[in-house]
């Protein structure tokens, strides 16, 4: 076996007896310290795997939790009916949540389209082009941004972005809907998606980029040609984590997508202003009707946050496998 | 002596406030191997930088003092132009995370060449002057990372030459290498000596006996201010130095 370290005798050796150091047995015997020292050791490792343990264990409590609460509603409505029928009405015992996901997807989507080139330009821009003093102040504001309470994102677009978008002259449109609801939720996941890809950027090793400016390459070409590929699998985690991220949210939602139990859908011939329609996401179904729900009803909305959070297990084991990948490339490369 | 390639005179870097080069004066012949020894730190791979302005993306880098290339001060020319003309071979083989074939294509197409016969010329002479086509020959597709140590740092040199530099700068290109994996580099610098001015930079007294025409000695003191202290044919300089600190060093006696 390995000496352990706790059980060399430190204070037996000569370097140890000089200065102000005293005779070891006036502290009580060498014998009693180092026990003591062990005891401390190995209950200090208990109480850190006992804490890892216990994070893992109410993950587990909550997913049996949930699904056991969901039950009534699978057996009563059927799975089928719950994931495709589009219509939600409690009172008539119709519970179809396909317009919620339906809902909870259209936003993510709207929420990447607009929040992933202005999230990857910022991490290209703070890896590898904005010198060290703009860096410093940069990069805590883009931080800063992910302290901000979900509910202030939710009343800035509630006070801001609804009366903007209510200017758009399209039938039927509140400025409640997805666009609002997009927009917030983009900004929300801004500093997610900037910071993991910023890692990843950071994490390309710098023999590629002076490899590749030897070779007579500007630096644009070096970044898209080179560092941009290097770091793609860090980067799409980086873009799944922001969808973790956007089907998770609710309280900005409640407040700026109408949370009408709509399919979503154009409010006029142009396709696009399906993003002025009403929408409600998964998030937002639960939050709303949870207060006075009883029954199947009850049940159906613990269905649909079992339907949310197989969602977001499939999307954050996405973004882990990305993560391992990317670092076993680059472990390799070392080898 | 060939004609001039490069030329310094009285060149000086500082990084900061630090002088780290001071009063360079060197000519380097065109279509020879000149090697550029002397202890850690002395500032030869920072002089060796110089020559293709990698110096230049150093926060704090400063220069004085004239540096030609053929003739024409180096400074006037737009770096990545340069880069063109003076390619570079790094200490650690750094093969992009990319095909064989994309690797050694990657200089020609940042260039803008599109037409893949011709790419495909250009990788397959570059990768047999660099002596490893007939390793690889089979499998261009294959990821360059999955190459030998020794065969990734060749298909550097082949990546180096498929943009058709004039010179050649390595910086210890086998430093990471096993002896015989050397022993290949080695023979490839030679080989390419008669169509390259090369510059290399070696803490291998042997190496830079074996591969090079002329070799140029730097030394620092405690200032830690690198100066060149003799510059002359290899076979002068390990023979009969003029300068005792040159012959303290061939002879081991430090460094």
């Amino acid at each position: 076996m390995r000496p352990e370290i706790s059980e060399y005798n430190y204070q037996a050796s000569p370097f140890f007896m000089d200065g102000d150091a005293k005779p070891m047995k006036k502290h009580g015997g060498v014998e009693h310290q180092m026990s003591g020292r062990i005891i401390a050791d190995k209950t200090v490792k208990y109480i850190l795997f006992i804490s890892a343990i216990l994070s893992i264990v109410i993950v587990l409590a909550i997913a049996f939790f949930i699904f056991q609460e969901s039950l009534q509603a699978w057996a009563e409505i059927g799975l089928s009916d719950i994931l495709f029928k589009a219509v939600w009405r409690p009172g008539q015992d119709q519970y179809g949540i396909l317009a919620m996901i339906v809902g909870s997807v259209a936003v993510t989507f709207g929420a990447i389209l607009l929040g992933v080139p202005l999230a990857i330009g910022s991490a290209i821009f703070l890896g590898e082009i904005a010198p060290k003093s703009v860096q410093s102040v940069l990069r805590p504001a883009v931080q800063l941004l992910a302290g901000i309470p979900s509910v202030v994102y939710g009343l800035f677009g509630m006070v801001v972005l609804v009366p903007l978008i209510r200017q758009v002259n399209v039938p039927g449109n509140s400025g409640y809907g997805l666009l609002a609801a997009s927009i917030v939720l983009a900004v929300m996941i801004l500093p997610t998606i900037t910071s993991v890809a910023e890692d990843a950027i950071r994490a390309v090793p710098d023999g590629y980029r002076s490899g590749s400016l030897a070779l007579g390459a500007t630096k644009w070409q070096t970044i898209t040609r080179v560092v941009l590929p290097a770091g793609k699998s860090g980067i799409m985690a980086a873009i799944i984590l922001g969808v973790g991220r956007a089907l998770g949210e609710t309280m900005a939602m409640i407040m700026v997508i109408g949370n009408s139990v709509v399919f979503p859908k154009p409010l006029a011939a142009n396709p696009l202003t399906f993003f002025f329609s009403q929408a409600r996401t998964l998030t937002g179904n639960i939050a709303v009707e949870i207060s006075y729900a009883t029954g199947v009803h009850e049940s159906a909305l613990f269905a649909t946050g079992v339907v949310l959070f197989a969602l977001i297990i499939i999307v954050n084991a996405s973004a882990r496998w990305l993560i391992n990948r990317q670092s076993s490339i680059q472990t390799t490369r070392q080898g | 002596m060939n004609a001039t390639k490069l030329e310094t005179n009285e060149y000086n870097l500082y990084y900061g406030n630090f002088h780290a080069l001071r009063d360079i004066s060197i000519y380097i012949p065109e279509k020879k191997v000149t090697a550029l020894i002397g202890p850690s730190g002395c500032g030869k791979s920072t002089f060796l930088r110089t020559f293709n302005r990698m110096n230049d993306l150093i926060p704090g880098v400063r220069t004085t003092g004239l540096v030609n290339i053929d003739g024409i001060d180096l400074f006037k020319i737009d770096p990545v132009a340069l880069r063109q003309n003076v390619g570079m071979v790094f200490q650690k083989p750094n093969p992009f995370p990319k095909s064989i074939f994309d690797n050694v294509a990657y200089g020609p197409r940042v260039t803008g060449l599109r037409d893949h016969k011709k790419l495909e010329e250009i990788v397959e002479s570059s990768l047999r002057s660099a002596a490893l086509w007939d390793e690889v020959k089979d499998n261009l597709g294959k990821s360059g990372l999955a190459l030998s140590g020794g065969q990734q740092q060749r298909l550097c040199i082949a990546r180096a030459l498929a943009v058709q530099p004039s010179v050649i700068l390595m910086d210890e290109p086998a430093a990471s290498l096993d002896p015989i994996a050397t022993l290949k580099i080695e023979d490839l610098i030679h080989d390419l000596s008669e169509d390259y001015t090369i510059v290399i930079v070696t803490h291998n007294m042997q190496q830079a006996g074996r591969v090079s025409d002329y070799t140029a000695f730097f030394y620092t003191d405690e200032t830690r201010t690198g100066r060149l202290v003799e510059f002359d044919e290899t076979k002068t300089i390990f023979t009969n130095p003029h300068d005792k600190r040159t012959e303290d060093y061939i002879t081991g006696r430090f460094g």
